[in-house]
């Protein structure tokens, strides 16, 4: 399968302050590839790079084949982005907003008239189609920046953070647009702080923290790995503990609970419940939100 | 210095930026094409008739004929200045125009480069309007006045490039008074708009003719009003195009540096 992005070595830096420190990675056509990672991880930088609005301080990084430096373009016309920050323009009404992208990609006007439809219909919304940017909700916004990273018809999507802030109606509703996108077999790269929205939609995905790679891979097979099948949680105390340490148990302590990774929990559970003084004990599958805080600590960031 | 002169990459794709920022003035085309009226008038009335009844004849000239071409400089000046100071930056900084504009396949030389075009046309839509004031009130000598549409664009590139250069160095927006008060407010006053720089004492008139992109304005605006010629207009012209073009690749320089880190 050709390779839409890849990159060898990526770096960036803003000055002194390293943004994206040396990360490989490729993205192959079809596929739902996630950037999760805490703030300031650098996962808006690295996408910045791939649209090409954001120079690279060395390393390779192609796109389509193309190298981002000497084909921008080129690039860009085959792209659809949904940046962090909504940028829809305030001076026109919904409909404006998008004739007048159209334009920037030379889309021409009848065409371009008969793509807004669709798309005002695809993102329902038609009966806002007159009003002014001020006016929509957050969720709306964000359907219409999706709608407009959809004008050039891209085969290739970019959304970084295409649900921040949006209610789980909303949020629903953006998760069913790409994945029908995805049918149709548009490649998307995907950035993300809900853990759900990534298991969901990404087939592949990084999880970075302070501009480095520390893991890739299937969202399901990441779990398995790092954390097993389940997590035993119970209640922290002195006897509980030393009695976890005495049987050799490894554990995690957040805040007043122990966690127990494990792929066998009832055996598990068995045998602690025969030796230990446990209270309030439960077992959880473990989901891709523990491997995140397992790699990336729980303190917090920025 | 040698990188503020690399030479940028802008396609006919500027066009594109042109044409958003018309289809925005053309939403409001009503106030937008009342106002330019309003202005003129209002100082032909208070300064040409007003205050020109005290003052002598310039050079033979009756004072509203001499003042009529200064305040058509003043408008080529103001329109494109504001537009591409206070224009640009909310466009720039708080609207994130050019961040979506620069995801699709125009570069950010060319939103630039569209922007000072765009500023360029208010001088030559504001210019026009005044001209139409003056000649109603038969002021200028025509067809030759009528030179000043088409100039009026040339001399609002130089004003927008140049206030293109504050906007792309302004750390926030109140900033951008300082070249207001320190350099348009000056330029208004002493460039041969409301009395000859010959009035001035030597010195200064060799420092405006050098630094003052206004006073060039107003010495083509008065040749073309008053159909008179003069051996100095080619240089006048010159210098306009020049340093309009070095402010042109300046100001796209200094904008890439804010905006592409
Ligand atoms: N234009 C800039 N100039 C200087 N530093 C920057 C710039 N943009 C980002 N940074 C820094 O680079 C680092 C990575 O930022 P980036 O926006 O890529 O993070 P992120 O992973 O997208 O975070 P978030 O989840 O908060 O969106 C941060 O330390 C940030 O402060
Ligand atoms: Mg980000």
């Amino acid at each position: 399968m050709p390779t839409v992005v890849s990159a060898e070595n990526l770096m960036k830096k803003y000055g002194d302050i390293v943004a994206v420190d040396g990360i490989n990675f490729s993205v192959e056509q079809g596929e739902c590839f996630g950037f999760l990672g805490p703030n300031g991880a650098g996962k808006t930088t690295t996408i910045k790079m791939i649209q090409c609005v954001s120079p690279k301080t060395s390393g390779k990084l192609e796109v389509l084949g193309m190298d981002v430096d000497l084909y921008p373009k080129e690039i860009k016309r085959n792209l659809g982005v949904v940046p962090q920050e909504n940028n829809l323009d305030p001076d026109f009404t919904v409909y404006e907003n998008l004739m007048v992208y159209s334009r920037y990609f030379s889309i021409p006007k009848n065409e371009a008239k008969e793509r807004i439809e669709k798309l005002l219909k695809f993102m329902q919304l038609e009966e806002k189609r007159d009003a002014i940017i001020e006016r929509l909700s957050g969720g709306m916004k964000r359907r219409l920046i999706l709608a407009r990273a959809l004008l050039n018809e891209p085969k290739r999507l970019i959304l970084d953070e295409p649900t921040v802030g949006l209610d789980p109606q909303a949020r629903h509703l953006i998760w069913d647009r790409i994945r029908s996108l995805k049918k149709e077999g548009v490649t998307t790269i995907l950035t993300t702080h809900y853990m759900e929205e990534a298991s969901q939609l990404c087939d592949r995905l990084v999880i970075m923290d302070y501009g480095k790679i520390l893991v890739e891979g299937r969202p399901e097979d990441l779990v398995r790995e790092q954390i097993g099948t389940s997590i035993l949680e119970t209640k922290a105390n002195p006897e509980v503990l030393s009695c976890l340490q005495k049987m050799k148990q490894e554990f995690e302590i957040v805040g007043d609970t122990i966690h127990i990774f494990t792929d066998s929990p009832s055996d598990l559970m068995f045998n602690l419940m025969g030796q230990c003084r446990l209270s309030q004990t439960t077992v959880r599958p473990a989901t891709l939100e523990d491997v995140f805080l397992k790699l990336t600590g729980r303190a917090l960031r920025e | 210095m040698a990188s503020y002169l690399k030479f940028p990459k802008v396609s006919n794709w500027a066009w594109k930026v042109w044409m958003r920022d018309w289809k925005v003035f053309m939403k409001t085309y009503k106030v937008n094409f009342i106002l330019p009226f309003l202005e003129p008038i209002l100082y032909l009335l208070a300064l040409g008739f007003g205050l020109g009844g005290f003052v002598g004849p310039i050079d033979g000239i009756p004072y509203a004929v001499f003042l009529a071409p200064g305040l058509i400089s003043i408008s080529i000046m103001n329109s494109a200045f504001f537009e591409c100071t206070y224009g640009s930056y909310v466009r720039m900084y708080y609207q994130k125009t050019f961040d979506a504009i620069i995801a699709t396949p125009l570069n950010l030389d060319e939103v630039i480069a569209g922007e000072i075009f765009w500023g360029a046309t208010r001088s030559l839509i504001n210019a026009s309007f005044m001209l139409i004031v003056v000649i109603a009130f038969g002021l200028v000598s025509l067809p030759m006045a009528l030179i000043i549409i088409p100039f009026s664009f040339i001399a609002g590139l130089l004003f927008s490039a140049l206030a293109m250069c504050f906007t792309a160095i302004s750390p926030n927006i109140n900033a951008l008074n300082y070249p207001i008060f320190l350099l348009i407010t000056p330029m208004f006053l002493f460039s041969g708009t409301f009395f000859p720089i010959s009035a001035l004492p030597q010195p200064i008139q060799y420092a405006s003719f050098a630094t003052l992109p206004l006073v060039h304005v107003v010495e083509i605006s008065r040749a073309l009003t008053l159909s008179r010629w003069s051996g100095f207009l080619p240089l006048n012209l010159i210098w306009i195009i020049i340093v309009s073009f070095l402010l042109f690749v300046i100001s796209i320089n200094l904008m890439k540096r804010r905006l592409i880190a």
